[in-house]
């Protein structure tokens, strides 16, 4: 099983879709590392640097709705991946991304509206940790020397053992 | 209670449920192409599982970067090549016989109503037109599609599409389907399956069809999907002849598909499709949708005319109905890519490449190249296309390009003079 938890970067904006996440001229790559220089690349919010010192530590994106919309290409979470990003956290995805996350064994958890508002409102401005427990399905984010907020989330019980069994290819292969 | 057509797929292609809510299908065809399934390769090979569940049910064709424009892309497709020889893969198609898989692939015959289909391409919604059940995956799902022949999907609800009444001149399905993602709008069907019906998709033909559910995913969902008639019957005519023998009967047999009366929809809408006007998108998401008479202030440099949604010999003749006899506006370049070999030579004896040609229109091969800012039709910083394709994400045909999508007598009609133009001008 993959490691998850880290620094958080809040990406605030909904509908980041996979182009911007991993632009198509670098789906000539076919080895998953040589996508690691080109993440977010072609992602243009406010403040936003894909080659900043902090975003390079952060291990856990929040963002807003239907986060990696559009193209089909699996090189999104991939691109996340090689850049020790494991954990991605938004009010809802597109389909296609959630299930290449859990596919890859990585966490693509969704939380509603008002708790996301509440982590951008209270969290956004400051280095923020976030802890996984999975056994626990909760998130406990830490910002400003001494605020924490544990949250409570859900993910299928499929998308879970996907992600224990390190992927859909091991998975599948075990029991079909 | 009574069951919707994808709910009948289903039931008919059930192997597992390992978990609630999460069902596993088998599969009746796993496309491929060079750009998502060569890692799935690597992969299944680095595992010593090189293996796939049947030759016959695996099509693989190389579309999106052909012929290959470099060392990378060349790569790409000697992997897939070499794979589809190694596992008598035999329907593979390569440069001279390669074209856009999802207009490729449905002229081949390989779809019938009722199949479950995945590829590793959002866009395989498309062949839902055929009553089918297909979808976008990722590479995992994919590989795991080619060594075993299956694919876990959720349940998905279904949402009901009733489009009444008849088109207007100048609007096309293009218009049709950008005016239900406006209404839906980009999430609005995540995790549904959009079905396609009524009066108005009774009367459009597979082309049509396949232009609408080609661009379901932009409203997020799985897949479209429309009940499979005696259009889809004349479509498939040269591959189920010899099963079906008169073209009743097969009507008949596929009607075991259909969605049942009382079936349940998550959610219903009515469409009068008389009242849609020719549109274009506006902006960097495919529901930024305006009629396009009110977006005549905003100039272009390219238009493109191709790709899985319109790159197929209708939209080719209803973009030369509008070029014949014009010229692309001064400093607007045209491109033209067939979606198949089959289109292109088409095109070609009916004359419709030389009234292109004659307009200052470059022909390109069959490829989806220019769509995603690959190849053959890339924008640079700051220009702005009118595109038949499906998506306009910032930096999709190029990074810092603007790309409007519309059909393909609005880019025509554009092209003429050199901004956004309502295709009725000229007809």
């Amino acid at each position: 099983m993959k490691e998850f938890g880290g620094h958080v970067y809040f990406l605030n904006r909904s509908d980041i879709n996979t182009d911007e996440i991993i632009p198509a001229r670098y789906l000539n790559e076919v080895r998953k590392e040589d996508l690691a220089p080109h993440l977010l690349e072609d992602l243009k919010i406010e403040g936003f640097d894909p080659n900043s010192e902090y975003f390079k530590k952060c291990r856990v994106i929040v963002s807003r709705e239907n986060f990696g919309c559009g193209s089909s290409r699996e090189h999104a979470p991939w691109a996340f991946e090689v850049n020790g990003i494991t954990t991605i956290i938004a009010v809802n995805f597109a389909r296609i991304f959630r299930q290449n996350m859990f596919n890859c064994g990585m966490l693509a958890i969704e939380l509603p509206k008002q708790e996301i508002d509440s982590l951008f409102k209270d969290c956004s401005n400051y280095e923020t940790i976030c802890d996984v427990d999975l056994s626990q399905k909760t998130l406990i984010f830490s910002w400003d020397k001494n605020k924490s907020r544990s949250i409570e989330f859900s993910i299928s019980a499929f998308d879970e053992a996907l992600v224990k069994a390190g992927g859909w290819v091991e998975f599948a292969d075990q029991r079909y | 209670m009574g069951k919707t057509i994808t709910e009948k797929i289903f039931d008919a292609h059930f192997k597992d449920e390992p978990f609630p809510q999460t069902i596993v299908l088998s599969l009746d065809m796993v496309f491929c192409h060079e750009i998502t399934t060569p890692i799935a390769i690597t992969d299944l090979i680095k595992r010593g599982k090189d293996r796939i569940f049947d030759p016959n049910k695996i099509k693989a064709v190389i579309d999106h970067v052909t012929p290959s424009k470099d060392s990378k892309s060349a790569t790409q497709a000697k992997i897939l090549r070499d794979w589809a020889q190694k596992h008598k893969i035999s329907d593979f198609f390569d440069v001279g016989y390669n074209g856009v898989c999802h207009a490729l692939f449905p002229e081949k015959g390989f779809i019938r109503p009722g199949y479950t289909i995945i590829m590793g391409d959002s866009h395989t919604c498309t062949h839902g037109a055929f009553g089918a059940f297909a979808a976008g995956v990722g590479t995992t799902d994919l590989e795991v599609g080619i060594l075993k022949g299956i694919c876990a999907f959720r349940i998905p609800k279904s949402i009901k599409i009733n489009l009444m009444g008849s088109l207007i001149k100048g609007v096309y399905a293009k218009d049709v389907i950008l005016e239900i993602i406006r209404i839906l709008t980009v999430n609005g069907a995540t995790d549904r399956v959009i079905e396609f019906c009524g009066e108005a998709i009774n009367k459009m033909d597979m082309e049509q069809r396949m232009t609408i559910c080609n661009m379901a995913v932009e409203a997020g969902a799985t897949s479209g999907i429309c009940m499979p008639d005696i259009q889809t019957v004349d479509y498939l005519w040269p591959f189920i002849e010899i099963e079906y023998k008169n073209k009743q009967r097969a009507v008949e047999d596929f009607k075991k598909w259909h969605s049942d009366k009382d079936a349940v929809y998550e959610k219903e809408y009515n469409i009068d499709v008389s009242s849609i006007e020719p549109l274009s998108t506006v902006g960097y998401k495919p529901d930024q949708v305006k009629k396009i008479k009110d977006l005549s202030d905003i100039k272009i440099d390219q238009v493109y005319i191709g790709s899985c949604t319109n790159g197929r010999i209708s939209d080719l003749r209803e973009a030369a109905k509008i070029v014949k006899g014009t010229k692309l506006a001064k400093g607007v370049r045209g491109i033209v890519s067939p979606a198949t070999p089959k289109v292109y030579k088409q095109a070609l004896e009916e004359g419709i490449l030389s009234i292109f040609m004659d307009a200052g229109y470059c022909i390109t091969n069959p490829t989806c190249g220019a769509c995603l800012g690959m190849s053959n039709g890339v924008l640079a910083e700051g220009e702005v296309c009118a595109s038949t394709t499906n998506r306009n994400f910032y930096g999709r045909m190029g990074k810092g390009g603007m790309v409007h999508l519309m059909s393909p007598a609005s880019a025509a009609a554009s092209g003429i003079k050199g901004r956004l133009t309502d295709p009725r001008e000229f007809l």
